[in-house]
């Protein structure tokens, strides 16, 4: 059922600005920021959505996520691929001996702007396909424009069609104007149903931020004080280097927690991400950032 | 569902590795003198006493101890020098101050260590608050120099004379800013003595002052304790104090400056209540909460030691409070991480750990978080009471430390009866997401500095002071200047 909506937290987006900056000024160094990046590491959903994608593209981007960088030894693989739905069967393939899951984007990704049909019709056809998790978009227009039941259905609908696989819940952040709406998107995909809740779909500016992450946390939070249910989150878009995620993980670490630091609870949506941690791997073995050059761009 | 709400579920389990600042840059000499006239020189008496770091209860060095004739030679040399430095263009004052507020910021990083070093405030804190602030204060009164006239329009504003200043040790650089920014400014002379605990960076400013080329005996600054203290006010030739401390100091500088001309402000105690309605930004307020009393390990006069929380909100906000207080990570003050750093003095320690026993006979509900306290040294853990009322001791007296008082409230003119219900007047905050309820609240609480929607806010440009025993007499701002200048 539908929570209710008229009691939620509110935000103060000054005082949110104020504890952000005190997670950036965290100073994570030496053998803490090797643990940090390896587990960065692990989170990543590797990501690949453009219109130009190919199975050639995707089978290269599985190859890199089973072998981010060869000669580090002792580094995880991504946590999983994320595509369209047309190649969800073949990154599968590619996939195949490693445990990195396969996520596909569906209903209508990235705007939503389709039937409730059409979407669970390509959440099925991306199930079948062997996808292990699915990420939808939620309707921003029909959200702005207060029919939340509606949004809460479509929700409910899509988990339904997803079956075993799991759901992830784009609330698109970028278009949701306020910290207090995201909290209420939030509340409602995960009353409907998510297993995650993620922020952007990459494709509108501003994609993740850190308030944004710290809202949807604390909306999380809550939840399982109220359920004792665990929601994972997925900030995604925009976080391209080491430092910046490690910043999130500061966060992720002092609001949730240790049960929330791993692959299962925290995702990180990201292409280039990958490169950057490997850079920053060897060099904290070696002592000297290598070149760009030396790391591989698939 | 399966409901759990076991308390360890949200803690931390990434630990930072020691990230400390390093100390390598800074230069502490083995022994300081005093500033007098222009030069730095041993006390008569040749007594010295030792500056301590709180977070090791090491000697960091050896301070000169200021006599009454150490003390008379720092006023009479304020006091020949009046006579150049009140006739010199506000201008040529200006460019004095603002090459003190240049070469604090050139120097901001070994002036934020020493101040952690000697007074055991996280290097987080001394690094973005103190210095910063400091400097800022020196550069916005070095801009009121030239422009007194415009600050008091159709009067013709005049220094007093000899300014005797006597400051705290809880923000020891800033408050020397505070106190000798508007002095210069408005053409007064200066003896200024800091506290006896955490005279390092009063000193260091001794050797910037010399540095802006200043002429000799516009600022003197003489280290010692209470009696060094006793002999500024006392001095007949000093025409204005002006006191940041405890209220029973405040008391007695009161008593015995009344009758002899010299004019007064007084910066005291503080017991400020932080008020978080049920329409608030409760994470943000869980927030302010922190920020508002273990900012500084709460060494802050005013800081929010009274929590008053509306009752339909109570649980809500003590839980997560509770939860953000696990995370806070107290230690080494030179380490980046730490948010919590060292009680300033052994003796301090002694009067909050006295509080919290006072706290406990009187039956109220203590919580602190399961954290490590290093072995050496002087700590404290952030500390909560709950279930207690406005006739508790730990509620009516200022700890000045780590130490909250919760009460919950019902309604908003139980809150604002309950709120004023004080000697004190320093300071408060409101916590409302709504614009009426807090403009109604704002006029009614009964301080001299009011947060909305936030707490421990400073600016150069805003005037801050108390009512009641509180104090009186503005800091900051145009207000700041007025009890500095006289009229004909």
């Amino acid at each position: 059922m539908i929570p209710n909506l008229n009691n939620l937290p509110v935000y103060d987006t000054t005082g949110v600005n104020e504890r952000i900056a005190r997670f950036c000024t965290r100073s994570i160094k030496s053998s803490s920021k090797v643990e940090g990046l390896k587990l960065a590491l692990s989170m990543i959903d590797l990501t690949t959505l453009e219109g130009k994608d190919t199975i050639r593209k995707v089978q290269q981007l599985c190859y890199k996520a089973m072998h981010p960088h060869d000669t580090l030894k002792n580094i995880p693989t991504v946590a999983a691929i994320c595509v369209y739905p047309a190649f969800v069967k073949e990154a599968k393939k590619a996939l195949h001996g490693s445990d990195i899951h396969v996520a596909s984007v569906a209903t209508a990704f990235p705007s939503g702007q389709s039937s409730l049909e059409v979407k669970l019709l390509e959440t099925k056809f991306a199930v079948d396909q062997g996808a292990d998790e699915i990420d939808m978009v939620i309707s921003r227009g029909q959200f702005l424009a207060g029919n939340y039941q509606y949004v809460f259905d479509e929700i409910a609908a899509v988990k339904e069609a997803c079956g075993k696989a799991h759901l992830k819940v784009i609330l698109e952040t970028g278009e949701l104007d306020t910290l207090d709406n995201v909290r209420k998107a939030s509340e409602i995909a995960m009353y409907a149903g998510a297993d995650f809740i993620k922020t952007s779909t990459g494709k509108i500016q501003p994609a993740a931020t850190m308030p944004v992450t710290y809202v949807m946390l604390n909306a999380i939070k809550d939840y399982y004080l109220k359920t004792g249910k665990m929601i994972g989150m997925k900030p995604a878009g925009g976080i391209s280097t080491s430092k910046i995620a490690l910043q999130y993980l500061v966060m992720l670490n002092e609001v949730l927690g240790e049960k929330w630091m791993n692959k299962n609870y925290f995702r990180f949506g990201a292409s280039s991400l990958t490169n950057d941690i490997l850079m920053q791997l060897v060099k904290s073995e070696t002592g000297i950032y290598q070149s760009i050059n030396y790391f591989s761009k698939d | 569902m399966q409901k759990n709400k076991d308390k360890s579920m949200f803690k931390a389990s990434w630990s930072y590795n020691e990230a400390p600042e390093s100390t390598d840059h800074i230069q502490i000499k083995k022994k300081y003198d005093l500033y007098i006239n222009g030069k730095f020189s041993e006390p008569i008496k040749g007594k010295y006493f030792d500056t301590i770091n709180p977070s090791t209860n090491e000697k960091i060095a050896s301070v000169a101890e200021a006599t009454f004739e150490d003390v008379d030679a720092a006023v009479q040399a304020a006091k020949k020098a009046f006579e150049s430095w009140s006739k010199l263009t506000g201008k040529e004052r200006g460019k004095y101050i603002f090459r003190i507020a240049r070469l604090i910021q050139e120097r901001g990083r070994e002036f934020a260590v020493i101040e952690s070093l000697d007074g055991g405030k996280p290097i987080r804190e001394s690094r973005d608050i103190d210095i910063p602030l400091a400097a800022n204060h020196f550069f916005y009164y070095a801009g009121w120099a030239d422009k007194l006239a415009y600050a008091f329009p159709n009067r013709t504003p005049k220094p007093i004379g000899v300014v005797g200043q006597i400051i705290p040790w809880n923000f020891p650089l800033l408050m020397a800013a505070w106190k000798l920014a508007p002095a210069l400014a408005t053409g007064n002379t200066v003896v200024l003595k800091p506290a006896e605990t955490t005279p390092l960076t009063a000193l260091k400013l001794a050797e910037i002052i010399h540095e802006s080329g200043i002429p000799k005996g516009v600022v003197n600054i003489v280290t010692g304790a209470g009696e060094t203290g006793t002999a500024i006010v006392n001095h007949p030739d000093v025409d204005k104090i002006a006191f940041t401390g405890s209220t029973n100091v405040g008391k007695y500088i009161q008593k015995v400056t009344a009758g002899t001309g010299k004019k007064l402000t007084l910066e005291l105690g503080g017991k400020g209540a932080n008020i978080i309605f049920e329409d608030a930004a409760i994470d943000q307020a869980v927030e302010g909460i922190i920020n508002a009393i273990f900012f500084n390990q709460g060494h802050v006069c005013c800081a929010g030691s009274r929590l008053f929380v509306q009752e339909s909100v109570a649980n809500n906000v003590i839980e997560k409070l509770k939860s953000r207080m696990d995370t806070l990570i107290i230690g080494d003050p030179l380490d980046k991480n730490t948010d919590i750093g060292a009680i300033n003095s052994k003796k301090q320690l002694q009067t909050i750990e006295n509080y919290i026993k006072i706290g406990l006979n009187e039956g109220g509900e203590i919580y602190q978080p399961d954290c490590k306290l290093p072995k050496n040294g002087n700590w404290c853990a952030p500390t909560l009471f709950l279930n207690v009322s406005q006739s508790h001791r730990i509620v009516q007296e200022e700890i000045f430390g780590p130490v909250l008082a919760i009460q919950t409230f019902r309604t908003i003119d139980e809150v604002i009866e309950k709120a004023n219900n004080t000697p004190y007047g320093l300071s408060a905050g409101v916590w409302t997401q709504n614009g009426a309820k807090m403009f109604h609240l704002t006029q009614k609480l009964n301080a001299g500095v009011i947060w909305g929607n936030t707490f421990n806010k400073f600016d150069a440009a805003s005037p801050f002071g108390g009512t009641k025993e509180s104090g009186f007499g503005r800091e900051g701002g145009l207000h700041g200047l007025k009890p500095y200048v006289k009229f004909d």
